[in-house]
């Protein structure tokens, strides 16, 4: 009975390829390719397709495209078109935000020009893409709920790259798209801001995003630990529970005296993952608008420890004569 | 079969430890500069601080009498003063720290007489005794009593190892694509970050800029600094790091990088550090570019000038804090 301690997929079930339910009259038909991937039925479904592409997923994709050319072209440029060079130095690559000195203009293209303008793209990729998993989702008569944690992730970026640097009055305030750029930012952000740790919202956010994963591994955990009891089938168990779901709970309730549901624990993962990026998209909002130094704030209220003193006092030296 | 498992196991482990200790063979050792928690500590290890045998011998003491140097030579508009046994050691010693190859002749044109200025070197030497007399008279709050002398920087090499030009602004060639604004590369001065590669152009001229961190829990009315410096200074700090061997953590407590309660007592020694640098590099270096050939300048034309590297070389104190000065006192007095 080992076959659930595998981490890949033991089963494969393979017969003619299924199109899906049957459309609304009004809806396009989807584009019927549909092939068997066996390597891919490790992971997942071996059956890949048929794909939904759509007019919206169309513009999304082109949107997508155009901003990511400009980014890798700038950055291809920046090191004089050299491919050698694009390779090598790919990860220290970006394309930057408008310098302080331009505020909230439009700059020139070299000068941040570029950026606005594959942020504009980008933005325009990522909504038409919302939309997509929207109506998708209500084509099949689906809840909606992908969508709304999708939403959730896209609200943290435009915080990130459009509504904070608006409140501050400064496209320099926003992240650069580049690898080691965006990284150097984030501690760079942190360190002017008076070190965000001492943020209440990006504490939450910590807590949700390590919350979600231990939840999630609590949660697949426990459904491969009852498959045997049939443990797999968590939906009907919603209604019926049998021995597989009334196994696991006593488990948690054994362990930690308390245990979630099968329909709980979705509802718990979903929320869990859905707060991470509403904190952090909070506490980054507050962050140089309304605190601008955390460190400071969490002294003021009482948050930050006070440690005794490991030798003379350090005093200031720009305050008196040296 | 069991033994089998424990023969991986012990494999993995002895794996895992090679792996886990291949950046850096131990001992190591760490000194504990800040109270407990706060990750405050100097990690060190004793066999990679070999430093103290590159430093040379000093020259055997010469006698306080004899005539003045300038009663035998001529144009001299430093150590006048001194008793001339006193002198020829200092320019012995000063030949072996800069010049051991060429010997005296780097600095003064054979079959000339010494007075004479012919060769820049020597116009640049003078410069450079007084900037070294300068530091040890009036920085003692940075370099203590344990003060420089030429072979802090030179280490037996004509041009001091390490140092900065004027960042070449590989832009400037493209118009309208790519441009970099001053950083994304892995630059080495930098700890290969993708943080501005030329802090020192803008930071080693004005220090007070180098103040980024908001300074009251909420925002007044006037912006503070943009993110766009707080990476130049980041950028610098890494420099300061990376040239000292040491962490953040050895000035500051990272909980809180610009409260100076929390910082050590070293973040005080680098502070005027910070402003020695300019010091040095406007008041002594810019003044040699008139005098040196192009080879010797950089991409914009400048010299080369003075940042952290160029005295500590790696070491937290320069030549691990040994003291060449207490040898050759002359470098410190004060005298015209």
């Amino acid at each position: 009975m080992a076959e659930y301690q595998n981490i890949f997929n033991q089963v494969q079930v393979r017969g003619p390829a299924y199109a899906g339910a049957s459309l609304p009259p009004d809806e396009n038909a989807r584009t019927m390719l549909t092939w068997f991937s066996s390597l891919l039925g490790r992971f997942g479904d071996a059956q890949i397709g048929p794909i939904y592409l759509g007019g919206l997923g169309v513009a999304s994709i082109v949107c997508f495209v155009v901003a990511f050319e400009i980014i890798g072209l700038n950055m291809w440029a920046s090191v004089g078109w050299d491919p050698l060079e694009f390779v090598r130095q790919l990860p220290w690559l970006a394309l930057e935000p408008p310098g302080p000195e331009y505020g909230l203009s439009l700059p020139p293209l070299a000068e941040g020009g570029w950026w606005i303008m594959a942020g504009f793209f980008l933005t325009a990729s990522l909504l038409l893409w919302w939309l997509r998993t929207y109506r998708r989702a209500r084509a099949l008569g689906m809840g909606t709920h992908v969508a709304w944690a999708f939403a959730a992730a896209i609200w943290l970026y435009l915080v990130l790259g459009f509504i904070r640097p608006v409140l501050m009055g400064s496209w320099s305030e926003a992240v650069p798209f580049g690898i080691f750029p965006h990284l150097d930012w984030t501690a760079a952000f942190s360190i002017r801001y008076g070190n965000l740790f001492y943020n209440p919202f990006h504490m939450l956010s910590i807590a949700f995003l390590y919350g979600a994963t231990l939840l999630f591994a609590m949660h697949g955990a426990t459904i491969l630990a009852v498959s045997r009891f049939g443990g797999d089938r968590e939906v009907a168990q919603i209604v019926d529970r049998g021995t597989a779901s009334e196994r696991a709970a006593l488990f948690w309730r054994w362990t930690m005296g308390f245990n979630a549901t099968m329909e709980s624990i979705h509802r718990w993962a979903w929320w869990f993952a859905v707060l991470c990026p509403l904190t952090g998209g909070i506490g980054i909002l507050l962050t140089g608008t309304v605190v601008d130094s955390w460190y400071l704030w969490g002294a003021k209220h009482g948050l930050v420890p006070i440690y005794p003193a490991t030798g003379p006092a350090t005093v200031d030296p720009a305050l008196g004569s040296p | 079969m069991i033994s089998n498992v424990h023969g991986i196991r012990f494999a993995l482990l002895i794996t895992a430890l090679l792996v886990l200790s291949a950046c850096e063979r131990p001992p190591v050792e760490s000194d504990q500069l800040g109270f407990r928690g706060t990750g405050m500590q100097q990690v060190t290890n004793p066999r990679l601080r070999g430093l103290e045998s590159m430093i040379p011998d000093p020259l055997p003491p010469a006698p306080a009498a004899g005539p003045k140097a300038s009663e035998v030579y001529e144009n001299l508009e430093l150590l006048g003063d001194v008793p001339l046994p006193q002198f020829v050691r200092l320019m012995q010693a000063l030949t072996s720290w800069v010049a051991p190859q060429e010997g005296c002749a780097y600095c003064h044109a054979p079959g000339e007489s010494m007075a004479s200025d012919s060769l820049y070197t020597k116009v640049v030497s003078r410069r450079m005794l007084a900037m070294t007399r300068e530091i040890n008279n009036n920085w003692t709050s940075h370099v203590g009593n344990t003060g420089v002398t030429c072979y802090t920087c030179h280490r037996g090499n004509n041009v001091p190892e390490y140092g900065w030009y004027q960042a070449a602004d590989e832009s400037a060639r493209l118009p309208m694509l790519g441009h970099d604004a001053g950083q994304n590369r892995a630059a080495p001065q930098i700890g290969l970050t993708s943080l501005p590669y030329d802090p020192f152009s803008k930071y080693l001229v004005d220090p007070e800029s180098i103040r980024v961190i908001g300074e009251k829990p909420l925002p007044g009315k006037t912006p503070g600094a943009s993110i766009q410096a707080t990476e130049g200074t980041y950028a610098l700090m890494m420099h300061l790091s990376q040239s000292l061997g040491v962490n953040c953590t050895y000035c500051h407590n990272s909980r809180a990088f610009a409260v100076w309660e929390e910082s050590s007592p070293q973040r005080t020694t680098a502070w005027h550090g910070l402003s020695l640098v300019p010091a040095l590099n406007t008041g002594y270096l810019a003044s040699i570019k008139e005098i040196l050939p192009d080879d010797r300048l950089g991409p914009h034309g400048d010299v080369q000038k003075v940042n952290c590297m160029t005295c500590h070389q790696g070491a937290s104190k320069p030549l691990n804090g040994v003291s060449m000065l207490a040898d050759y006192p002359l470098l410190a007095t004060a005298q015209p």
